[in-house]
């Protein structure tokens, strides 16, 4: 204790030490050793040796820029729809929830009591040819009689806005609880409709909630190859469908290990933007 | 739900699960695990534990008490305990699990691993040296071996390895939806099934019935026979023909009516016919393909104990209690006979004692193809998309 006293200064470092020593050890380690992984040439056969191939990266990219685009473009649009799911439903539930709250909250977080691949596997069986949703669709006419969902981009995009829902909806329904309501109402004291309110002081209020949302959501989004392997078809694969085969199934590690930071970079670079556009503020509140 | 879980639809599901865990996995495989001092080679003394890596539902298991009645006659006779560990899912998951360990000469703590010869995988371990040879004076019962088997390109003389269980592979069709499916080309085709057609993923799988119905010979791989297999499966995924590339994951669409028909595994079949008596499956007339699951034991693994195991369950008594619950086609001479005391339903059935007719018009692909980079290559873009 005496020794804290008299280095008071250092209680933050400690304080931090179990956490950075967490992450020194499983994310930067593993990660340059990735690094050094995608610099790599040779085959599984004879062995990989260091040799700065530089070349795995551009082979990545020229190889496949259609499945970076295609995850890029599925994770945007499945985070564009969760956002615009999970907006109403965490306005309701922080709002118009009342004593239910808790329980309502208990809803959204309920399909994580269940694995993430036997959620997906359900999404295959609700969205079945022969399944309720199909036969609807085809009976009003929506679907050709031999339409269908399942292995088709809707259904990988359905799939992966459903499982990354709450991550969307939590920051957002966070933000909107610790709003002080008594602004709504000087809002409307000040003569505001009450959509003028809703778009003068709530939504930029809950703008912290919807940027850490977009982000939980996007990111694992665009690495995802669950969704694509079980929901979709080869034309609907993600790229990281195609790190997984070339990492398991080729055992070609350095190109896997390229491809994985081209998508880390990409990833970062749009974060970047979207932080520079939206204000880091927003994030901290 | 009218799923039956079969051995390979828990496994398929089971490897995206496995994959999803294995790929942080493969990046943190690099921390040392401690090696176990190995008692291979000659010494004649039995371990006290067996450890033994085998897929999903494949040993006998007696429902009641979940155990698996022929291990507990081995220890009984033996005196060795036998760890069973169904942690074999896929084998391009499972070998990116061990090679880690093995390739700095670590021992993975198993005797027994159980690997298909249609993936490059056995003869890959073979050639890097991470699997012991037999102790064949342990293994009169070696002359069981079924003929056919006793030869393999990749293990000309079976030192490394002995078969487990081997099985067709062949096509399913639903009769509900289509009339009968019983060639290629009808599968890949015929505007009638469009968009309701699986394929299987492994490359080993699928490639020999593309083959045979090209007029190829699926053991003798040649660039021309390869091109144009990939040629005439391109053409089927582009024109909307195929849905997927598959492992069993077709089981369940099949049963509920999203598939018409697709390219399927005899032992899965037997399974599903019980239960849905739509569902049929077909050798194609052009020929099918034919695969063995091999028992291999890792370095460091105990060669004598795992021998031992090895003769046991090639004793056609105890080979004909597992396929009674198996259902693959089974490699030991004499389980027939004996199982014909046992179960008569299963000794006649021809997806589990294949008939010579069948079996002829069965090839396993040339595991030089499957060892063969531009192929592997080529294979997993088309089935990644």
């Amino acid at each position: 204790m005496s020794f804290l006293h008299r280095h008071r200064n250092l209680t933050p470092y400690l304080l931090l030490a179990p956490g950075l020593l967490y992450l020194g050890i499983f994310f930067v380690v593993p990660l340059g050793f990735l690094l050094h992984q995608s610099l790599q040439s040779g085959n599984f056969d004879v062995g990989y040796a260091f040799t700065w191939a530089w070349g795995n990266y551009w082979d990545a990219i020229r190889g496949y820029r259609g499945h970076f685009i295609r995850s890029f473009e599925y994770a945007a649009i499945a985070t564009v729809l969760a956002l615009l799911f999970s907006y109403p439903l965490a306005y309701w539930i922080a709002f118009r929830g009342g004593r239910w709250k808790n329980l309502l909250l208990l809803f959204i977080v309920a399909p994580f009591f269940v694995t993430y691949l036997i959620r997906t596997l359900a999404w295959e069986t609700i969205l079945a040819d022969q399944g309720p949703v199909v036969r609807v669709l085809r009976d009003i006419g929506i679907l050709g009689q031999d339409g269908r969902l399942l292995a088709t981009s809707f259904a990988v995009v359905a799939g992966i806005t459903y499982n990354f829902l709450p991550f969307m909806a939590l920051p957002i329904y966070v933000s909107l609880e610790q709003m002080d309501g008594r602004l709504i109402e000087a809002a409307q004291d000040l003569y505001a409709s009450k959509w003028k309110a809703f778009v003068r002081v709530t939504l930029p209020l809950s703008l912290p909630g919807v940027v850490a949302g977009t982000l939980l959501t996007f990111i694992p989004a665009a690495g995802d190859f669950i969704n694509a392997q079980l929901l979709g078809s080869p034309r609907n694969h993600m790229i990281g469908n195609v790190i997984q085969s070339k990492f398991l199934e080729l055992t070609d590690y350095p190109a896997a290990a390229a491809m994985s930071f081209v998508l880390m970079a990409v990833i970062l670079l749009m974060v970047a933007l979207y932080a520079r556009a939206v204000g880091t503020e927003k994030l901290t509140g | 739900m009218t799923d039956v879980l079969t051995r390979r639809a828990l496994l398929r599901r089971a490897a995206a699960s496995g994959a999803f865990l294995t790929v942080p996995g493969v990046l943190a495989a690099c921390g040392g695990s401690s090696s176990k001092s190995s008692s291979s080679g000659s010494d004649h003394t039995l371990a006290k534990t067996l450890h033994f890596s085998n897929w999903p539902l494949y040993i006998d298991v007696n429902e009641k008490t979940k155990k698996h009645p022929t291990l507990d006659t081995f220890t009984k006779k033996t005196g060795v305990n036998v760890q069973y560990i169904e942690d074999i899912n896929d084998n391009a998951t499972y070998f990116g699990k061990i090679q880690g360990p093995l390739s700095r000469g670590q021992s993975i703590d198993r005797d027994i691993i159980v690997m298909t010869d249609n993936s490059r995988y056995p003869s890959l371990l073979i050639k890097k040296g991470w699997v012991e040879k037999l102790d064949k004076s342990a293994i009169p019962n070696f002359k069981n071996l079924v003929p056919a088997l006793q030869h393999p390109n990749w293990d000309q003389n079976r030192d490394y390895s002995l078969p487990w269980q081997s099985g067709l592979t062949g096509i399913a069709y639903n009769d509900k939806l289509t009339e009968p499916v019983l060639t290629v080309p009808d599968l890949l085709e015929n505007p009638q099934l469009k968009g309701k057609v699986t394929l299987l993923q492994g490359m080993g799988d699928t490639m020999p019935l593309i083959m045979f119905a090209n007029g190829d010979d699926p053991a003798k791989v040649t660039d021309a026979s390869w091109d144009r297999a990939m040629k005439r499966i391109k053409k089927a995924v582009d024109s909307g023909q195929i849905r997927q590339f598959t492992g069993n994951d077709y089981s369940g669409p099949l049963a509920k009516g999203d598939l018409k028909a697709c390219f399927a595994w005899s032992g899965d079949v037997v399974q599903l016919e019980a239960d849905n008596k739509h569902l049929h499956w077909n050798l194609p007339k052009d020929g099918g393909g034919i695969w063995t699951d091999n028992m291999l034991i890792p370095k460091g693994g105990n060669v004598y104990t795992a021998s031992v195991y090895m003769n046991f369950a090639y004793d056609p008594h105890i080979a004909a209690l597992i396929e009674d619950y198996v259902n693959y086609i089974c490699p030991v001479k004499g389980a027939k006979g004996e199982l014909e005391k046992i179960d008569p339903n299963v000794a006649n059935n021809t997806l589990i004692f294949p008939t010579n007719a069948m079996l002829d018009n069965a090839r396993n692909i040339d595991s030089a193809a499957l060892n063969n980079e531009r192929y592997i290559t080529e294979w997993q873009n088309l089935v990644s998309g």
